[in-house]
């Protein structure tokens, strides 16, 4: 499904399923998800609010309210099954193998302990090495994220610190345990401009460095293809299209994609003219269409639309669509 | 920027002072929470050395000396109804009313803090279940209850004091309930998860780090109202038994010569104020010294 990368995935979701059961009526959050995710590699989720990107990723960790939530179809990260995860397995995986990146860092952390304490203390739980040589991790981990006067702001609480910093000591807090695969959450959602451009630079320079897999969040397309190597679009609980940032953006061929590229303010753009939007709404997930989630609101939806669920469709190598009309949709 | 090539300076690995340190430091900043904390010590130095410090016996009376004003000569401090010295009976008097309004306050605290974090974390049907029992207690007002709880125990200073922890659990569960519950959906709790900590962890941590100090501080607040209940109790004759000299018993008792002796009357009451005013003060400067985001 991707160019390169003759090793098997890093991390594989196949056929990804998740129901929130904790409602009136289950919410089918999640709706068949399959993402492999390669050694080394960025993968963006771009979707709008409740298109189920940060289900699929909170899924990962198995961060659901288990009692309320079913998970079902297959996460593996490398040898690990990580529905298959209980107890002691479960917390030792998370952070270790996976960690997260979480989209405001104030709310995100301790308020009553210091910012290095919740390093260390990260480091101690998973490693079992001396709290000084924690503390000097923590240290190297600053540096490393790029925060001045690291020493100092290691004994500092997360109140005292800005915005940008904060967003930076999370990073290093994801990393304290040398996981393979980082999840972020809209990590540079909750900051200003010029703020998010240094951490996203920050970010992609780290995955480079360290190696990193990713998966990153965002519902802002720019955003993402800042740091991607490949854009999974999502909507309505699917991925509806998933290939290379050039070829997503580029030759985009899922009407919803083609629709969130044109909605871009961006180009030339005549002055005075008003800015595309897609017609209606998303739809309620408790009640979706049988077909085509997309469908109702599709300037190319015909009747095989409504009939079942549209299965991916390579368009071109490594570029699946989840539509059948993608003869309409493709460059005249 | 690339101080990482560079060897590190052996400071920089210096761990930082804790976090008790750095409140004991914030604490020393507020000179009246200081002078409260100083008369609490006083008190309680005053209690546990009674026997060195008291001029008379707390006991012994005498017919002949009844209710002389404060300044008599060797009752510095006059003498009450049954001619007992009133400097002597003070003294003494701090060591029942301190243990009174500490003691029931602390278990008090122990358990309906557990019950609280527990039911607060757990929540569901656990917390529905514990925290209804807890408010068939709070329906009662709590002198009410105490003085049921200790009237069906039978009097004495053990009974009064398991009816003050009685009435004094479900305030506090009640408290360590909600400020729990308004940790528990907070994000750093699942960015904790997310990092590998379990449910253990995360009470031990994340959870009572957050808790502790506002529960802490309401408890505190509970010292003089314990104070004073035990009094109540000790005047109905469900907790100290006179002759035990009690501050609270020592008030009720001089009720009667309100207007012979008004100052003599009040001085039990005075002490009472001095010890509840100080324990409040000073817990209110903790507070702000506990609270590192201030």
């Amino acid at each position: 499904m991707t160019p390169g990368s003759g090793d098997e995935a890093i991390l594989d979701i196949s056929g990804l399923r998740v129901t929130f059961t904790g409602g009136p009526r289950p919410v089918r959050a999640v709706d068949g998800v399959d993402l492999k995710l390669w050694r080394g590699e960025v993968v963006a989720l771009l979707g709008e609010s409740g298109s189920g990107k940060s289900v699929t990723l909170r899924s990962i960790l198995r961060l659901h309210p288990e009692k309320k939530t079913r998970i079902e179809g297959g996460i593996r990260v490398q040898d690990v099954d990580v529905l298959r995860l209980k107890g002691r397995a479960l917390a030792d995986f998370r952070g270790k193998r996976v960690s997260m990146i979480f989209q405001e860092p104030m709310l995100a952390m301790d308020p009553v302990y210091t910012v290095g304490r919740q390093i260390t203390e990260s480091i101690i739980k998973h490693e079992n090495v001396s709290p000084d040589e924690a503390r000097r991790r923590a240290l190297t981990l600053f540096e490393q994220v790029r925060i001045p006067s690291p020493a100092r702001r290691l004994d500092a609480y997360p109140h005292e610190m800005s915005g940008g910093m904060r967003q930076r000591a999370m990073i290093a807090l994801a990393l304290a345990c040398n996981p393979q695969v980082l999840l972020a959450d809209e990590p540079t959602t909750a900051l200003d401009a010029t703020v998010q451009v240094q951490i996203l630079l920050l970010l992609r320079e780290l995955q480079h460095q360290l190696g990193l897999s990713m998966i990153f969040v965002t519902h802002d397309i720019s955003v993402g293809v800042e740091v991607a190597d490949r854009i999974a679009v999502m909507y309505a609980g699917r991925i509806v299209e998933i290939g290379s940032v050039r070829d997503v953006i580029r030759s985009p061929r899922h009407p919803y994609t083609i629709g969130l590229m044109s909605t871009r303010p961006h180009g030339g753009r005549l002055l005075g003219n008003r800015l595309p939007a897609i017609p209606g709404s998303p739809p309620d997930l408790a009640n979706l269409p049988p077909g085509c989630a997309f469908a109702p609101r599709c300037p190319h939806a015909g009747e095989v639309c409504g009939v079942s669920a549209p299965a991916p469709v390579e368009v071109s190598a490594g570029h699946w669509v989840r539509c059948v009309r993608t003869d309409l949709t493709a460059k005249a | 920027m690339s101080t990482a090539a560079e060897p590190l300076p052996a400071a920089a690995i210096l761990r930082s002072p804790g976090y008790w340190v750095t409140v004991g430091r914030r604490f020393r900043r507020d000179p009246v929470a200081v002078i409260a904390a100083l008369v609490v010590l006083a008190l309680i130095l005053m209690a546990v050395f009674a026997p060195w410090l008291a001029p008379h016996d707390p006991l012994q009376g005498m017919t002949l000396r009844r209710l002389k004003p404060p300044g008599t000569e060797g009752f510095p401090l006059g003498t009450d109804e049954l001619g007992r010295d009133m400097l002597s009976r003070l003294i003494f008097g701090a060591r029942i009313s301190l243990f009174m309004g500490i003691v029931p306050v602390f278990v008090a605290l122990a358990v309906g803090a557990a019950i609280g974090i527990v039911s607060g974390y757990a929540g569901g049907w656990t917390n529905t279940i514990l925290m209804r029992t807890m408010d068939v207690f709070f329906a009662f007002p709590s002198v009410l209850l105490a003085v049921a709880l200790a009237g069906a125990l039978g009097p004495g200073i053990f009974n009064g004091m398991l009816a003050l922890i009685l009435v004094f659990i479900p305030p506090i569960a009640r408290v360590a309930e909600s400020v729990t519950t308004g940790v528990r959906t907070r994000d750093f709790v699942e960015a904790a998860r997310a990092s590998g900590a379990g449910a253990l962890l995360i009470i031990r941590k994340h959870v009572l780090g957050n808790v502790l100090g506002p529960i802490f501080v309401y408890a505190m607040s509970l010292i003089a109202v314990s104070m004073i209940l035990a009094s109540g109790l000790s005047f109905l004759g469900l907790g100290v038994k006179p002759p035990q000299p009690d501050w609270g018993l020592m008030l009720n008792t001089l009720r009667t010569a309100m207007y012979s002796q008004p100052l003599l009357c009040a001085l039990p009451g005075v002490m009472i104020f001095i010890t509840s005013i100080s324990f409040n003060i000073m817990t209110d400067g903790l507070r702000s010294a506990m609270d590192i985001k201030a």
